[in-house]
């Protein structure tokens, strides 16, 4: 397909693009921000905070750059005398009646209006004399706060309500110096993907109550991660503060969620920071449980597949990554092997505006990834049989009373878990793993797309990754097995048996991921699924 | 309401005719003074014919900007399969214009005629007259009109047996000053917050309703049947000073004169004789002082200059203001310029959609410093604040109110100087000689 490109020179720099875009998304591509504050690529364009005026040859005023498409030779000067004055004019009308209250405020260190003044602001203020304006914070929502004195009437969270959520619940109130956002009287802000404005909002007008005076910006790590919330696969930041993930965020990625993240996503990340975790390997000696290091843990693990003669199932949870599915199926190879994965259901909201983009009925992140691995959801036939089998592998998966129940009934359970759960206390092995917050790894969303998620914080006392145990027991299986050392190894390995995934590595699927099977049973139900072999 | 004065023997009387004459306002009396004769001539003519006649007659936009009516008509799409729109400004809220007001009151089938010949020229099949909501007597007298049109069979799905169908709605404002803007106008027929659109898209691609759309000034439309009646020629010689400005114009001159009121004068007349002769001149014992000709939105002529200009688009510009809209706001030596200057920023920072930051936060802040100035409190940098503040207010917005908020501040302080430095050196007017 061929692209009509249109040659421009930003800054000086030459750059290439297709007819129609416009001068903010070309200055992109010439390394130049343009600063900007009504202007998202995800919503449509309004120009009105009249800040990313350029100065363009031959153009007989100062344009602005979100709206004006590219023409071929157009030599465009963000960084010229006229257009910094301009952009300092307007940073001076919009810091007049803003409260300069950056030690108390939310946004802070990550602040569009900090930003820019820093860059390109004055000095001074001279508007000294006069009072600043004054409304008290209205709540907004279930978890949104509006800060009215910090608005700077960008009116991003008004267009995405309107345009994206097609919700129109925010609008602009009143005229002049007097304008403020307002929310419709008989209203909450509570649309399943309303918590968005909190990303949106260029400075710390709209924040979130969740994460309300929790920690500074600049003292946050943030991680690039997955969703594990549902089939979705939507691109998240884990923020952490001391090991504590304290917020998700969305992360950019226009193919599968571009800016956005659903509340019900957003607010699931308490469970990363759960205490009652497993720290060391347990093993039952007998009637005594004891603790055991790695190496006799594994030892015993190999020990005890090698000794169980008969059909194994496992139970897995499908957040467990595609390193960890696989792996655990390697170890199991050559077995009569029943593996399902629990999936949880949920309603479903879509975000109108975008399309193919929804929270999912199936709550899990990896559905489509245990199947092509060969694990089914055929959930209840698997637990079904529990009974008879030599013996049973859960991997991180929450049971239910009546579940466990029926764990007695196999020959042995082997449990990879990252909870206590004292449930599991009879366990022959119970080992401890990482949850997904705490490991590399990658997930296959429900468009065939496997997407990398990154260690966030530190996995509990000696958790490891589950691919990492079961490779390590598969290693001691016959000597001369290499187990892989890394995930980025462990999932290059899986490309052996999966031909979906031959060839493919991490550094293939980068910070957005690649399509890898187009053939994704997702869509149609659950009936399809390689299953046991 | 009241009436109009007598026309002075000096007015070229074309639109204001029938002004005081209620028997113009039925459409029988309308048809007994030869009115609708210029809408059924248009349509045994081509759409491409009426606009090549406003082409040659030279009219252009009455409502401030000066667009030649006939090129702005000929941009519309042709065949392009969509409902095509006509839009009629009559939001008319510039302060110091009343011009469209007693068009509306006095002789509204005029406006109804001139708009019926628009949607035909362009291609639509119904206009949206919309007026300022503060018109009560004029709403309810176009109301009557467009009854009495439709009932005669002037408007509707065949409008005087043509086979056009030229349906009109009455679209009542609510009040902001914005609306008269043409796209904030649109958005507001559309049901949405009056906020100004940025262009392009223009208009003519994608108005109200995102269709294409034409919109003209009350003035303008009531121009175009007399235009077809009596001629392209006969309007073009209708000139006494540039060329390029034709026809009769409508002056609303307010203010500080004897006579105040709407008089309607060829085009290039002198403005002092517009002010001193047909507005009466000043009030006894005092002399002029200043003119915003154009409504307030445009920048403040000294005396000098109002005495020397010649009333026409080219003829204004000449002396560093704008014909805009030509409402004239003369004052006298009796006036404070820094407290009408402060008067005209405070109706802007009042008015302003808040959509533009320059706007929003620029005419508030401006008419601060001006309502400190006055209060004896100004501060020496203040009028350098001002101008800055003036120029970063200025071309940077999607509309023209913010401009319009700055240009009096800034020719005020370059002409009137001496005024505010009075209040900042000694905290009180300047007295008048």
């Amino acid at each position: 397909m061929s692209v009509d490109l249109v040659n421009v020179t930003i800054d000086g720099v030459a750059v290439s693009v297709p007819k129609g875009t416009t001068i903010i998304e070309a200055a992109k591509q010439a390394g130049v921000l343009v600063p900007h504050y009504c202007y998202h690529p995800s919503l449509p364009s309004p120009a009105v905070c009249r800040m990313c005026l350029v100065e363009v040859e031959k153009a007989p005023k100062l344009l602005p750059a979100c709206v004006t498409t590219v023409a071929e030779g157009q030599v465009v000067r963000v960084m010229s005398e006229q257009a910094l004055k301009a952009r300092e004019g307007v940073l001076e009308f919009l810091l007049i009646n803003h409260p300069l209250d950056c030690p108390i405020c939310d946004q802070a260190g990550e602040c569009e209006l900090q930003d820019y003044v820093f860059q390109e602001g004055r000095a001074g203020t001279r508007y000294s004399d006069y009072a600043k304006r004054f409304s008290p914070v209205e709540d907004f929502g279930p978890d949104v706060l509006y800060v009215p004195n910090r608005c700077i009437l960008c009116t991003r969270c008004v267009r995405f309500m309107e345009d994206v959520a097609e919700t129109p619940v925010l609008n602009v109130s009143e005229r002049g110096d007097r304008a403020y956002i307002g929310i419709d009287q008989e209203q909450r802000l509570d649309h399943p993907w309303s918590g968005n404005v909190v990303d949106l909002c260029p400075v710390g007008s709209l924040i979130s109550k969740d994460f309300l005076h929790k920690a500074r910006a600049w003292d946050l790590d943030k991680t690039a991660s997955i969703c594990p919330g549902c089939t979705q696969g939507c691109n998240i930041m884990i923020d952490t503060r001391d090991d504590v993930v304290v917020r998700l965020r969305p992360r950019a990625n226009l193919d599968v969620n571009r800016h956005f993240i659903c509340d019900t996503g957003r607010a699931d990340y308490r469970w990363m920071n759960r205490g009652d975790r497993v720290e060391v390997p347990l093993l039952r000696d007998g009637a005594r449980t004891v603790a055991a290091d790695w190496d006799v843990a594994l030892d015993r693990l190999a020990e005890t597949l090698r000794g169980a003669a008969g059909p194994v199932v496992v139970l897995a949870s499908g957040r467990a990554s595609l390193e960890s599915l696989g792996w655990v199926r390697r170890l199991l190879d050559g077995r009569d092997v029943i593996a399902a994965v629990k999936v949880p259901l949920g309603g479903t909201a879509p975000l109108p505006g975008i399309p193919d983009l929804a929270l999912r009925a199936e709550r899990v992140p990896n559905l489509d990834g245990a199947r092509l691995l060969g694990y089914t959801a055929s959930w209840d036939a698997a637990v079904a049989a529990v009974e008879g089998a030599a013996l049973v592998l859960l991997l991180d998966v929450a049971l239910e009373d009546s579940e466990a129940a029926r764990l007695a009934a196999a020959g042995g359970v082997i449990a990879l878990t990252s909870v206590d759960d004292d449930r599991l206390k009879g366990s022959a092995l119970l080992l401890p793993v990482s949850t997904m917050a705490e490991e590399n790894g990658t997930y296959m969303n429900r468009d065939g797309r496997v997407q990398r998620f990154t260690q966030a914080k530190a996995p509990p006392g000696m958790a490891r990754p589950a691919w990492w145990i079961a490779a390590e027991a598969w290693s001691r299986r016959e000597p001369g097995r290499m187990a892989p050392e890394t995930a980025a190894l462990a999932f290059a390995a899986l490309g052996a048996s999966v031909p979906a995934l031959a060839g493919v590595t991490y550094a293939d699927l980068g910070v957005t991921g690649r399509v890898v099977s187009r053939d994704v049973s997702g869509r149609a139900s659950g009936t399809v699924g390689a299953g046991a072999r | 309401m009241g009436f109009p004065h007598p026309p002075h023997p000096k007015e070229t009387v074309v639109l204001s005719r029938y002004f005081g004459d209620p028997g113009a306002r039925t459409f029988a009396g309308w048809v007994q003074r030869g009115g609708y004769e210029g809408l059924k001539k248009a349509l045994g003519m081509t759409p491409e014919a009426i606009i090549d006649e406003l082409k040659a007659s030279g009219l252009r936009g009455r409502g401030g900007a000066g667009f030649p009516t006939g090129l702005k008509w000929s941009f519309m799409p042709k065949g392009d399969g969509k409902p095509h729109y006509l839009c009629c400004n009559a939001d008319e809220s510039e302060p110091g214009t009343f011009k469209d007001r007693e068009i509306m009151r006095w002789t509204p089938h005029a406006l109804i005629e001139g708009c019926a010949v628009a949607c035909y020229a362009i291609g639509a099949e119904t206009c949206y007259i919309y007026i300022r909501g503060e018109f009560t007597e004029p709403l309810a007298i176009m109301q009557a009109a467009v009854a009495d049109a439709y009932a005669n069979g002037a408007l509707g799905p065949n409008a005087f047996g043509s086979g056009k169908r030229i349906d009109m709605v009455i679209f009542r404002g609510a009040g902001a000053y914005i609306c008269g803007e043409e796209t904030a106008l649109m958005n507001s027929i559309e049901g949405k917050r009056g906020n100004p659109r940025i262009k392009p898209p223009f208009p003519a691609a994608a108005g109200v309703f995102g269709m294409p759309t034409t919109i003209n000034n009350v003035e303008t439309l009531a121009a175009v049947p007399p235009i077809l009646m009596q001629g392209a020629a006969w309007y073009k010689a209708l000139c006494l000073g540039n060329p390029k400005s034709t026809g009769t114009k409508l002056f609303s001159v307010c203010g500080h004169v004897m006579r105040p009121g709407n008089f309607e004068i060829t085009m290039g007349f002198p403005m002092k004789d517009l002010i001193y002769d047909l507005a009466g001149g000043m009030r006894p014992g005092r002399t002029l002082k200043a003119v915003i000709p154009g409504g307030s939105s445009v920048p403040l002529m000294n005396r000098e200059e109002a005495e020397s200009a010649l009333c026409d688009y080219e003829g204004i510009v000449e002396k560093g203001s704008m014909l805009g809209s030509a409402g004239f706001i003369v004052m006298d030596d009796s006036a404070d310029i820094v407290y009408e200057v402060y008067r005209l920023a405070k109706f802007y920072a009042h008015e302003s959609c808040a959509q533009c930051t320059q706007c929003r936060e620029g005419t508030a802040w401006t008419t601060k410093i001006l309502e400190r100035i006055l209060k004896g409190e100004g501060k020496p940098d203040d009028l350098d604040l001002l101008v800055e503040l003036s120029d970063n207010m200025t071309g940077k917005t999607i509309c023209v109110l913010s401009d319009s908020c700055a240009a009096p501040i800034v020719s005020g302080i370059r002409k009137f100087r001496s005024e505010f430095d009075r209040y900042l050196e000694k905290g009180v007017r300047e007295l008048a000689s």
